[in-house]
């Protein structure tokens, strides 16, 4: 139930909170076999050449499941640092300006390594 | 009436510092810290596909840190923490189903992810080594 005064100042339910909590779960699952993929990517490219390292992430399959890593864990993280931070941060403002700046991170690592990704796959 | 006041003086509901350590608080504690920490590693993995897609001198140099003692740890931490995060995050799925609740099955469920992530990391770079001297 929202009152009239809270209606006005926009506060209540959103009606999306279960979309973020579904959104955690459904890239949480995504996330386990993807993350096995990159443990084992990682481990078996400790110090190997560049040629070699290049040549394997400019495989499609490869890519794809980098990519889809990088999109499901970028939103997982992104929620869960939303999570942290309103638990923690209680200043309206300062509560508002680590949100902008945990959405600003996630974006900015998400597009970092698409683009990193994408370049390795089609050259240049 | 001054609202700040009643604000500061209302009861609050005990904290933290009022409980004895428990297992399962401490797991929950870790699954947080650890999901933080991942945010780092996720840097790491940026900086590192970032290095791949930008050539030979700029991988030489990443390549460099990973390989040395301090960058092995910060990877075998790393991959610890994913593994942790994933198996804790397990546990969660699993509990939203309704099941798994009761106090011998969260005990249980915290002992796993514990044995489960130190060992499935060991086996996991254990077998990286030897896929990589094969």
């Amino acid at each position: 139930m929202t009152t009239p005064l809270a209606k006005v100042r926009g506060l209540g339910s959103a009606h999306r909170g279960a979309e973020t909590f579904w959104r955690q779960r459904l890239t949480a699952l995504a996330n386990i076999p993807l993350v096995l993929f990159l443990i084992l990517s990682i481990v078996t490219h400790i110090g190997a050449d560049y040629g070699a390292v290049r040549a394997y992430f400019a495989r499609p399959l490869v890519a794809l499941l980098m990519l889809a890593l990088t999109i499901s864990a970028s939103i997982h993280m992104r929620i869960g640092l939303k999570e942290i931070i309103e638990d923690y941060v209680h200043g309206h403002g300062a509560k508002i300006m680590a949100l902008v700046l945990a959405t600003v991170f996630a974006g900015g690592i998400a597009l970092s390594c698409t683009f990193a990704l994408l370049k390795i796959s089609f050259g240049a | 009436m001054n609202n700040g006041n009643i604000e500061a003086r209302r009861p609050l509901s005990p904290h933290l510092q009022i409980y004895r350590p428990m297992l399962t608080m401490m797991m929950s504690i870790a699954h947080r810290i650890s999901g933080a920490a991942l945010a780092t590693g996720f840097v790491l993995l940026a900086w590192w596909l970032l290095a791949i897609s930008a050539g030979p001198e700029p991988f030489a140099t990443v390549n460099h840190f990973f390989a040395s003692i301090p960058g092995q740890m910060l990877l075998f931490g790393y991959s610890w923490a994913l593994i942790h995060h994933m198996l804790g995050g397990m546990r969660h799925l699993i509990w939203d189903t309704g099941h798994g609740l009761d106090k011998v099955s969260i005990e249980i469920f915290a002992w796993a992810t514990i044995i489960g992530s130190t060992t499935l990391t060991l086996v996991l770079w254990l077998a990286g080594y030897w896929l990589k001297g094969a």
